[in-house]
């Protein structure tokens, strides 16, 4: 479920998928103040290039009512190559050809609405390359 | 520290409890529990639940429970820790009786599952909002993906996965509190509607409205109230990433492993020591994946084991004599609770059809989200 407020507050990742590489070699995104291991709050910001290879995925047969239109769609856990992980849909395919140790590369694209009135919700979807 | 014991429990049925309200279902579970322990007063209590807010607008249960269950001014704490809130509720009890700061002490949970259209949503408040739901995972799917890496880096099949649920559903056929207490066959689950691939209907727990409560006592004082306490003898918990994505391996359960490990500790035992095990089977992966992290099998193997029989009686340890979150139901924030209401049972020989023969050490395994927090407990019968 998206709220304008909360949505504004993560923009940075969503719209140009910046993130943080910690001295320990943790890649967040996104942004934190320490690091979740090792409590380093020692980083430099990076901005992703997009292109990660497919750790897992499912196909979601039941979803919940935002999504329920779109279904079945995949979902992954992707790595980038900068070693980020995020979880999202894979979209424009074939759902056969997805698989894991897939390569894929980020889009931006329309997530949801937040109702009838609300703001339009976007973000990222990987495609296969 | 004191020596903590429990010497009463109560529960509702689990199921579609369209008459009874979240209050009703807690206040039944803990007046059944009062009475069994013959206690008319507790000096305190804690109320496990997931989202009593999103799923019936009602939050503020200390108030609403000792109201409802005839104990107003008694002190009262709401305990969230999304699938682990029973559990948290129950270890929050313990520390209040080992530090001496109470003596007669209520810990439970509730969940009011079946009023909401849309509870995949509610759940999915458990998973990281922002970068795991906002992307249209739901909490099937990341048990799918969990279940996608074991079975393609360990060779575990398709038929093997179904082997969990079928003997949870066995053992529940003893269970008069469970929610689906009938058997199901291989084919039941790979004809089963897909939920989110490779994870069927039935390889996933249901939607459940059920509460559990037990009294926990200082062990010492236990006999005033009964001849057969069982003592809390390990208590362990942990927390884990919230994102699965940032588990470094998808097949582990790192805060299970924790949890364990020091409840383990605590107890002074091992596996080996351990007779039965109630673990938080929310997917079939899970119950492999935990049954690994708690030390009953080596990584890789536990699904094999189950299928071959080593996770029901006879076994190496029975896991889940009470169905398991898929056939007993998984009232989200009872779970925790009821779970160790399954160990008192089986602990003081009241499990009737299901006794696991001989128990004397007995073990629970309750788990938030993804493996974000997870909770155990050993109990000992004396
Ligand atoms: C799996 C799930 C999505 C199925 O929901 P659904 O597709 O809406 O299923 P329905 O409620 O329509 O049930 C379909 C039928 O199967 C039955 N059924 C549902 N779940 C069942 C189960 N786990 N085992 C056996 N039968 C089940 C229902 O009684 C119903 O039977 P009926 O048609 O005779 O009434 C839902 O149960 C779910 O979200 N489970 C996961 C809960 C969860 O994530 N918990 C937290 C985990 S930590």
């Amino acid at each position: 479920m998206a709220d304008s407020a909360r949505y504004h507050r993560e923009k940075f990742h969503r719209y140009i998928l910046e993130a943080q590489k910690f001295d320990s070699g943790f890649v967040s995104l996104p942004n934190r103040y320490v690091d979740p291991y090792s409590g380093s709050r020692s980083y430099e910001k990076i901005n992703l290039k997009g292109t990660g290879t497919i750790l897992s995925y499912t196909i979601i047969h039941i979803a919940s009512d935002q999504f329920a239109h779109t279904t079945p769609f995949p979902v992954a856990i992707i790595e980038t190559d900068e070693g980020a992980r995020l979880t999202v849909m894979v979209t424009d395919c074939d759902i056969n050809d997805v698989k894991i140790g897939a390569r894929v590369e980020l889009v931006f694209r329309k997530i949801m609405e937040e109702g009838e009135s609300g703001i339009i919700n976007y973000g990222y979807k990987a495609i296969l390359i | 520290m004191r020596e903590v014991a429990i010497i009463g429990v109560g529960m509702t049925k689990f199921g579609e409890l369209w008459e009874q309200s979240i209050r009703d279902m807690f206040a039944e579970a803990a007046l059944k529990a009062m009475d069994d322990a013959g206690v008319k007063k507790i000096d305190s209590f804690y109320v496990g639940a997931m989202s009593s807010g999103l799923y019936t607008y009602q939050e503020h249960l200390s108030s609403l429970m000792a109201d409802y269950m005839g104990q107003i001014g008694v002190p009262g704490l709401h305990v969230e820790s999304a699938c682990a809130s029973g559990g948290s509720a129950v270890r929050a009890a313990f520390i209040e009786v080992a530090s001496g700061m109470s003596d007669i002490v209520l810990a439970g949970g509730v969940e009011k599952m079946w009023d909401v259209e849309d509870g995949t949503i509610v759940l999915a408040t458990a998973s990281d909002q922002e970068y795991e739901a906002y992307n249209g995972v739901t909490f099937p799917g990341l048990y799918a993906m969990m279940a996608r890496v074991y079975m393609e880096k360990y060779g575990l099949t398709r038929e093997e996965l179904a082997q969990v649920p079928i003997k949870n559903h066995k053992h529940s056929v003893n269970n008069p509190n469970a929610q689906y207490p009938f058997e199901i066959s291989l084919n039941d689950v790979l004809k089963s509607s897909m939920v989110a691939d490779p994870l069927r209907l039935m390889d996933c727990s249901p939607i459940t409205d059920g509460a559990a409560a037990l009294i926990l006592c200082p062990l010492e004082r236990a006999k005033e109230f009964t001849n057969k306490p069982v003592k809390i003898r390990g208590v362990g918990a942990a927390t884990g990433p919230i994102a699965l994505h940032d588990h470094r391996d998808l097949t582990r359960l790192d805060a299970v492993k924790l949890a364990g490990e020091r409840a383990y500790r605590m107890a002074g035992l091992s596996p080996s020591d351990i007779s039965f095990v109630e673990v938080h089977d929310c997917f079939s992966i899970a119950e492999i994946i935990v049954a690994e992290e708690l030390g009953f099998f080596e990584y890789g193997t536990a699904g094999k084991a189950i299928a071959e029989g080593q996770g029901t009686y006879g076994g190496k340890v029975v896991i889940n004599p009470s169905g398991g979150l898929k056939a007993k139901g998984h009232p989200v924030g009872a779970t925790g609770a009821a779970q160790v209401i399954e160990a008192y049972y089986q602990l003081t020989g009241k499990a009737g059809a299901r006794q696991v023969p001989n128990a004397k050490f007995g073990m629970t395994q309750n788990m938030g989200g993804s493996g974000g927090s997870c909770i155990v407990h050993i109990l000992e019968a004396l």
